[in-house]
């Protein structure tokens, strides 16, 4: 599916797409499925996933993500810091720690998994296993 | 106008658990050129003697994608994802969406134009605007 026929139309349709998906079950079986911090968009790309959320303000050395089969541990915190004679005007960003535990419904390979972190955006890539594929069968 | 910064504390409470929250999206007076839906950063907004500092969180923004303009006394901040990162790639599921940023503020302090400072740093912009030397609060000797 080419998301990006037309670039002046891009951002649109797949925002749109994103919205259609909001009421998907697909990570909801997980532990802490939906609803818990950070929020998380899933993409396939060919056989493979990207999980992609956004968390700006964490630092790299703050991040600590485990993969163990299909579940993906992905925990952190935040802090906010304000010098010592400030007078805050106005405060709405959070800080906090965050833990997050989600499972695939799929298998994926927990020694692919590749990690990176830009800009604020996490990017989790996630190579399908082999034995999960799927094949095609000839019909004899 | 200010608060006490002494009530605010400088460290933040860290042990609290972080909530989602659903972006905003913005309600712009006059409408974009471009397609798409923008939404509105959030932002802290302090104050010292010498400066006002606003922190702005964008993820996803690239310097080179970022746009802050101060004119007549209001703070545009325009902030654009690359939607070409995400070429190819078929959503499956999603709890948030994507989209560019932009938000103003108008500025009451008188600010020192030439020398605002800005870094972006994990997806949060901070601008450090110096305030003009005559808006600086002076120590007046009493007599």
């Amino acid at each position: 599916m080419a998301l990006f026929p037309d670039p002046f139309s891009a951002l649109t349709s797949f925002q749109q797409a994103l919205d259609a998906l909001r009421t998907s079950d697909w990570l909801e079986a997980g532990p802490s499925g939906g609803g818990a911090y950070p929020p998380m968009n899933v993409f396939r790309k060919g056989d493979d996933f990207i999980i992609i959320t956004e968390i700006p303000g964490v630092k790299k050395s703050d991040l600590d993500l485990q993969v163990k089969g299909r579940t993906l541990r992905l925990s952190g915190q935040k802090a906010l810091a304000f010098p010592e004679n400030a007078a805050v005007h106005r405060r709405e960003r959070l800080s906090g720690r965050f833990d997050r535990a989600v499972t695939l419904p799929v298998a994926i390979d927990p020694d692919g998994v590749k990690a990176e972190y830009r800009d604020g955006v996490l990017a989790l890539f996630l190579p399908r296993a082999e034995s999960d594929k799927p094949r095609t069968v000839r019909i004899g | 106008m200010s608060k006490d910064p002494k009530d605010e504390g400088t460290t933040m409470a860290e042990n609290k658990e972080m909530a989602v929250r659903e972006k905003k999206e913005l309600v712009a007076k006059e409408e974009k050129t471009v397609s798409g839906r923008y939404f509105i950063p959030y932002a802290d907004i302090y104050e010292t003697d010498d400066a006002l500092a606003v922190v702005m969180e964008m993820p996803g923004v690239e310097k080179k994608d970022l746009d802050v303009g101060l004119e007549n006394d209001v703070l545009r901040v325009d902030g654009r994802i690359d939607t070409a990162k995400y070429k190819d790639m078929e959503p499956v599921y999603a709890e948030y969406n994507i989209g560019h940023y932009a938000r103003s503020f108008a500025l009451s302090n008188t600010i020192d134009q030439e020398k605002i400072s800005a870094n972006l740093e994990d997806g949060v912009l901070t601008l450090i605007l110096p305030k003009a030397k005559n808006a600086q609060p002076r120590k007046i000797a009493i007599g």
